[in-house]
């Protein structure tokens, strides 16, 4: 009579086991991140309280090392006088804006090179050459041929953000499986359908991967822009800061430029976690 | 001429490749001739390397021979044929689908409607239980879990045959036990024609019910044998019985392994 409750009991048993292991499992990764977190909240407010009183004490002027409390009122002043909210909005834009258009260029030709060999083999070595030139020496070039507007930033930053990109992608292209694409012939698919139903979805990965790599590299084009020329952006007030003497000035507009880059990356993230949803986290 | 009665024909089919860096060609299979009946399972066992996946990328039209003929439903085959279904070892789920939209990929080709498509993907995907995962993704799913989704794809373009490349070698032991069952269920269900390429020569004599024999490179034909054993649809009742270790020691001495182990 017992040996049936026995047998229903084991079918039941190992499922609650694994539950529980999980929950046991998660608990302390849960409680570490926790003071994780805390834990680098407490580095930052030690960095900037050394950053305040060290240097005051070992008697470094503030003119070589501004203080926290020298850079937050020189933030104030930029605010009220420097038309701060103009120059972070026009770094800001022009930033997005090549990264969206060198992206767009990077993606467009990586697929068209992954799509044919001939033309890959063709281009590459020159893609080569370029990718290898220091794209940022080109920015007075650029200023030479358009002046001192935005188009000299637009196209640096278009020209650092599109290589990554077409790397990846055209890399991506080459190494798609081709047990999936076969499968794909079998079914009758056309190229064009291959295409956008297995090459494209399957780059997605190393899309995004340059996207990341393209976010963080399009503000530091668009800030050799507008460090060589012009009169607009943060980029410029690190160069007017300078010609001051206003170290405050220019560290401000460092931190102002990274905020600038942290806003698009995670904007990349946020579309990255949503485009490769199906991939498990912990293999991202 | 092939039988009219006949899925599948091979007839005298021979295939080369060029070797690697020379003039010189390789042999992948001779004079292969063969004959798939309808609703017959046939499995096709030899030594590694002896051209079986040869075989199923020239009858999924992916390939073609050097000599000889293709014939399937009494039509030539010139490509990849919309008759044909084929699984390999890896399930080639694409990830970023659905479960149902995976069974769906095969049929995307094809001039039917979408709720056509739909509710054919639901049937196969019930008929390989897994209509309760129609909207997971593939890394959600097991292994054999994943095989199984990869059956219910190749079976929803309805096929007038299925290519199975190894599809359990992958897999653990029991789940290779559980999965070859459920698929001798479902294929035994559907009652669809199969080829099925191993190196396993259990799996053979258990799912089965004709076995051809291939020698090492350049594969031939060496041996047929007609597996006399009820239930096709249980491999695992058949494993039990004592003819199937008979028709595994007579597959062993065809193949010579005990020399070769020697």
């Amino acid at each position: 009579m017992s040996v049936p409750d026995l047998a229903s009991v084991r079918t039941v048993e190992p499922a609650q086991e694994v539950g529980v292991g999980d929950k046991a499992w998660v608990a302390p990764t849960l409680s570490s991140q926790h003071s994780a977190i805390l834990g680098s909240l407490g580095f930052g407010v030690l960095f900037l309280l050394a950053w305040q009183f060290v240097p005051p004490a070992l008697g470094v002027p503030s003119y070589i090392i501004p203080t926290v409390t020298d850079l937050v009122s020189e933030f104030g002043r930029m605010a009220a006088r420097e038309r701060l909210v103009y120059h972070i909005v026009s770094t800001f834009v022009i930033g997005t804006v090549g990264f969206v258009v060198g992206s767009l260029l990077g993606a467009a030709i990586g697929y068209a090179l992954g799509m044919s060999t001939l033309l890959e083999k063709v281009i590459s070595p020159y893609l080569l050459g370029l990718q290898i030139a220091p794209k940022v020496a080109f920015a007075p070039l650029f200023i030479m041929w358009f002046g001192y507007n935005a188009w000299p930033k637009l196209i640096v930053t278009v020209l650092v953000v599109f290589f990554p990109i077409l790397v990846n992608v055209l890399q991506s292209m080459k190494t798609v499986d081709r047990d999936l694409i076969n499968l794909a012939r079998a079914y009758s698919m056309s190229r064009l359908q291959i295409f956008w139903k297995i090459e494209v979805p399957a780059s997605m990965p190393a899309l995004m991967a340059g996207l990341r790599i393209g976010a963080t590299l399009a503000v530091i084009g668009v800030t050799v822009g507008e460090l060589v020329g012009g009169n607009t952006g943060l980029g410029y007030l690190i160069t007017f800061g300078e010609g001051q003497a206003n170290t405050a000035m220019v560290f401000n507009a460092i931190i102002l430029l990274t905020v600038v880059g942290i806003v698009l990356y995670g904007a990349v993230a946020m579309i990255e976690a949503r485009v490769l949803h199906y991939i498990p986290r912990a293999h991202r | 001429m092939p039988n009219t009665a006949s899925v599948l024909d091979l007839i005298g089919v021979t295939k080369r490749f060029a070797a690697p860096g020379g003039a010189a060609t390789l042999t992948a299979i001779e004079q292969v001739s063969l004959t798939v009946r309808p609703g017959e399972f046939v499995a096709v066992v030899g030594p590694s390397g002896c051209g079986k996946s040869t075989i199923l990328n020239m009858v999924s039209g992916l390939d073609k021979p050097s000599e000889g003929r293709i014939v399937l439903n009494q039509k030539p085959v010139e490509g990849p044929s919309p008759e044909v279904g084929f699984m390999l070892q890896k399930d080639l789920l694409l990830p970023w689908r659905t479960i149902l939209h995976n069974v769906e990929f095969g049929l995307e080709a094809r001039p039917i409607s979408r709720e056509e498509r739909r509710a054919r993907a639901l049937r196969e995907l019930k008929r390989c239980r897994l209509e309760d995962f129609a909207n997971s993704y593939p890394y959600q799913l097991s292994g054999g879990m994943r095989q199984r989704a990869a059956l219910a794809r190749t079976l929803a373009i309805e096929p007038a045959i299925v290519l199975l490349d190894e599809p359990f070698s992958a897999l653990d032991a029991q789940t290779k036990l559980i999965l070859q069952k459920s698929f001798a269920q479902t294929i035994a269900g559907s009652g669809i024609t199969t080829l099925l390429i191993t190196h396993d020569l259990m799996e053979a004599v258990t799912m089965s019910d004709r076995i051809l024999v291939m020698s090492e490179r350049p594969g031939r034909l060496v041996d047929e044998i007609k597996v006399d054993l009820p239930n096709r649809d249980n491999p695992m009742s058949r494993m039990g019985s004592p003819l199937a270790k008979q028709y595994v020691d007579h597959l062993m001495a065809t193949l010579h392994l005990e020399e070769k182990a020697a």
